[in-house]
């Protein structure tokens, strides 16, 4: 887990179909509104989710997603862990530039998720699924 | 799949959003709204979005394709309600809606279509029938 003192238990969503991303952004905004984010804070993340999950489903052939409540002794916040055993991203760097995409999408998922929260971390490697993880704190 | 409704009013399809869409349903209203506008011969679609609480890069590619769509199909779409935290977002995500027109609520929205019409109509009848279609401004 991240840094700090977890809070609650990590709940978990397979994600194997549309409905499922739909599963996701409801969860996360659940533990977004229990973690005290902001409106905007709480739109952001679950916006966010949205993104990734969509990728674990398109790109990574489905995964799951895990949402925790966190907090590191002086904010509460939510952590979610988007993780797939996909074919892996190859250039991360070129994955991670605004407007690349192999899928026929806008180019924004990866790029745009990452602008919209305070931690992000991926793990990824050709045959080896992605990992992503993503943190947002509670101002 | 749950499909959003598609309502007639007078010359407007209004379409207004109630459920967190599936990227399936969503594809549904794109496809839906394209042949509701041949059907009824609307030209003006209105998509409220007043109950989202999130929009993402896939439904804002499909408000900006229902948008390029309707117009080819002589039809404009305008998109309201959309809320502050939603549209903060937006432009955080990097995402433009272009070629989207928008307004605050269905109301402004109606306005701006009926506003459209009149002038469009209005260059028709000052250019004559005969003459090109000027841009609208």
């Amino acid at each position: 887990m991240t840094s700090g003192v977890g809070l609650g238990r990590p709940q978990t969503q397979a994600v194997g179909s549309d409905e499922d991303v739909v599963r996701v952004r409801q969860l996360v905004r659940t533990v977004a509104v229990a973690a005290k984010l902001s409106l905007v804070d709480q739109t952001k993340v679950v916006t966010a989710a949205s993104e990734l999950a969509r990728n674990t489903l398109v790109y990574g052939g489905g995964g799951s997603v895990e949402v925790a409540a966190v907090d590191n002794g002086r904010r509460p916040g939510i952590t979610i862990v988007f993780a797939d055993s996909g074919p892996g991203i190859a250039d991360l760097e070129l994955a991670l530039t605004d407007g690349y995409t192999t899928g026929g999408g806008l180019g924004l998922g990866l790029s745009g998720a990452r602008r919209l929260v305070d931690e992000f971390d991926i793990q990824t490697a050709p045959g080896q699924g992605t990992r992503i993880t993503i943190t947002k704190w509670s101002r | 799949m749950e499909r959003v409704p598609i309502l007639k009013i007078g010359d407007i399809l209004l379409v207004s959003i109630q459920v967190d869409m599936s990227d399936q349903t969503a594809v549904a209203l794109q496809e839906d709204l394209a042949e509701r506008i041949v059907a009824t011969g609307c030209h003006g679609v209105i998509i409220d979005i007043t109950a989202l609480d999130i929009v993402d890069s896939f439904v804002g590619r499909m408000l900006s394709s229902i948008a390029s769509i309707s117009r080819v199909l002589d039809a404009e779409t305008v998109v309201v309600g959309m809320r502050p935290a939603v549209a903060i977002t937006l432009v955080e995500l990097g995402l433009s809606l272009n070629g989207i027109r928008t307004a605050l609520n269905v109301e402004r929205g109606m306005e701006l279509i009926a506003a459209n019409r009149y002038h469009d109509d209005l260059d028709e009848f000052l250019d004559g029938p005969d003459a090109e279609p000027t841009a609208s401004p």
